[in-house]
């Protein structure tokens, strides 16, 4: 959809009525549309071209792009310098805070500098822990749990202060979101502490890798039953998988990844694995989009960034809307998705 | 010790109240601790603390205790130091990401706030970030003040 008032890339919307933010992401979930995220994979690398070749790759077909922060515990670019050049072109960047490497002083700093630089999404995320990643040797910080920074991250934008009670001057203008994991232990609490999330601010939600469809039904009517279903935007998180092989890996050494035995067994059954992967992803992206109270889907599709566009083609989650990206307003509409 | 922190948990509806009633106890005698007075009662009082919720929780002495919130599963354990739930890491066995041979601090939570009347719905209620100045200071005596509307 294009917005009547777009300005020049890099420059901020209005924020209408009843909105929080002057972003696309809020816009396009407010309006009613089922919302495309995909998780870009910052650098190793101080260039910048690196990060806009990264984001080119989801053109025409992600609504935001969520710059990770630290994920898995691996040293890359940071969250906030991804956003910053993303936002500088008009892209909507999610910018992920983790509470592993900062405390309440960097952070607060990090949402209004985020903030200025255009940055209109905040995910608050616990984080995963230093032992997962390329430097265990490194200390944790966890100043903070996503909840307290979720409760934080409201206090600036709302009351306008600091964590201290000290005042600013302009409050961040986000859209919240968390994340959620229906797929782990305690199972049975895992839709209380959603509802504990969102009554801490959370107004999107985007959850771990589903696989696993019965439970992610489960965890929905049990989220309906609390009433917080229609409280916030649900974006569940599904990527391909490459091969029975990668799927074992992932399974074995991420934390809190679920994935059930059927899915390998499938994926080792087929004779062009990734292929498959792609069939599954699809056919669940299909699935999930059925379920009452799912607001989009999150991909996540580490090294196989590229396969995004044949996915979300073929689930046709977009029924025709081309999400807003730099050139789309002016490129010839048969270039649509190409780098 | 990881043994008495899982039995503390099993027992969690009595330990609560137990605690329930020391609470009161310690509330009820606020004029002798003002008499005393609370810095001079400090020490001793958060050395007693850490022994018996050292045995009991393995007790951090953060200075802020919610383990009446938490199902009597200490959440200073977690090495996240998560305040307000699990991450989303746990294992399919229900152990730590961190420390694969430990329960994670959080399920034991929910087990044991499920024994706790209300304790589900305790566990619901947003903690605030610690505040690292409290470390090492007695919680009890902080309730007593903060029931008797007395200053820190």
């Amino acid at each position: 959809m294009k917005f009547e008032d777009e300005p020049v890339p890099g420059y901020p919307l209005p924020i209408l009525p009843g909105h929080v933010s002057p972003g696309r992401f809020e816009r396009v979930l407010r309006a009613g549309g089922f919302a495309v995220t995909a998780e870009l994979a910052p650098p190793d690398s101080a260039d910048p071209d690196e990060v806009y070749r990264r984001a080119r790759v989801f053109d025409g077909y992600a609504d935001a792009i969520n710059a990770t922060d630290g994920s898995g515990a691996n040293c890359h670019m940071s969250s906030l310098s991804v956003c910053a050049l993303l936002t500088h072109t008009g892209y909507a960047p999610v910018m992920q805070i983790s509470c592993r490497d900062r405390n309440r002083i960097a952070i607060q700093g990090d949402i209004l500098g985020g903030a200025a630089m255009g940055v209109c999404n905040i995910l608050c995320i616990t984080g995963d822990g230093v032992q997962a990643g390329d430097h265990p040797q490194a200390r944790p910080v966890f100043d903070l749990d996503s909840v307290s920074l979720l409760g934080i991250a409201r206090t600036l934008r709302d009351d306008h202060h600091f964590e201290s009670g000290r005042r600013i001057t302009m409050a961040p203008r986000v859209f919240l979101g968390a994340a959620a994991n229906p797929f782990a232990e305690p199972l049975d609490w895992r839709p209380l502490r959603l509802a504990k999330k969102i009554a801490a601010g959370a107004q999107f939600i985007q959850t771990q890798y589903c696989f696993d469809i019965p439970r992610l039904r489960q965890f929905m009517a049990a989220v309906e039953d609390l009433g917080v279903i229609d409280k916030a935007f649900l974006l569940i998180g599904v990527g391909p998988l490459r091969s029975a092989k990668a799927a074992e890996w992932m399974r074995t050494h991420v934390p809190g990844l679920h994935i059930p035995d059927a899915v390998i067994r499938r994926l080792a059954g087929a004779q062009d694995p990734a292929r498959e992967g792609r069939n599954l992803c699809v056919e669940l992206i299909q699935e999930i989009r059925a379920i009452r109270g799912v607001h989009g889907i999150h991909v996540m599709a580490y090294r196989q960034e590229e396969s995004v566009a044949d996915v979300i083609d073929r689930s046709q989650v977009l029924a025709g809307r081309v999400p807003w990206y730099p050139a789309r307003d002016t490129a010839p509409s048969s270039a649509k998705g190409s780098p | 010790m990881y043994r008495m922190r899982q039995w503390s948990v099993r027992h969690a509806r009595g330990l609560n109240r137990v605690y329930r009633w020391l609470e009161s106890a310690l509330v009820s005698l606020a004029p002798l601790w003002r008499a005393i007075g609370y810095r001079r009662l400090e020490r001793p009082v958060a050395a007693v603390e850490r022994t018996v919720k050292g045995i009991l929780f393995d007790c951090r002495m953060c200075g802020q205790c919610v383990l009446s919130s938490t199902g009597m599963s200490c959440p200073m354990n977690c090495p996240k130091n998560l305040r307000n739930g699990p991450c989303g890491g746990v294992r399919e066995n229900g152990h730590c990401e961190v420390i694969p041979t430990m329960k994670c601090v959080w399920v034991l939570a929910y087990e044991g706030s499920t024994r706790i009347p209300g304790g589900v719905e305790a566990m619901q209620a947003a903690q605030a970030a610690v505040d690292q100045r409290l470390q090492g200071s007695s919680s009890w005596l902080r309730i007593v003040r903060e029931k008797t509307g007395e200053r820190a």
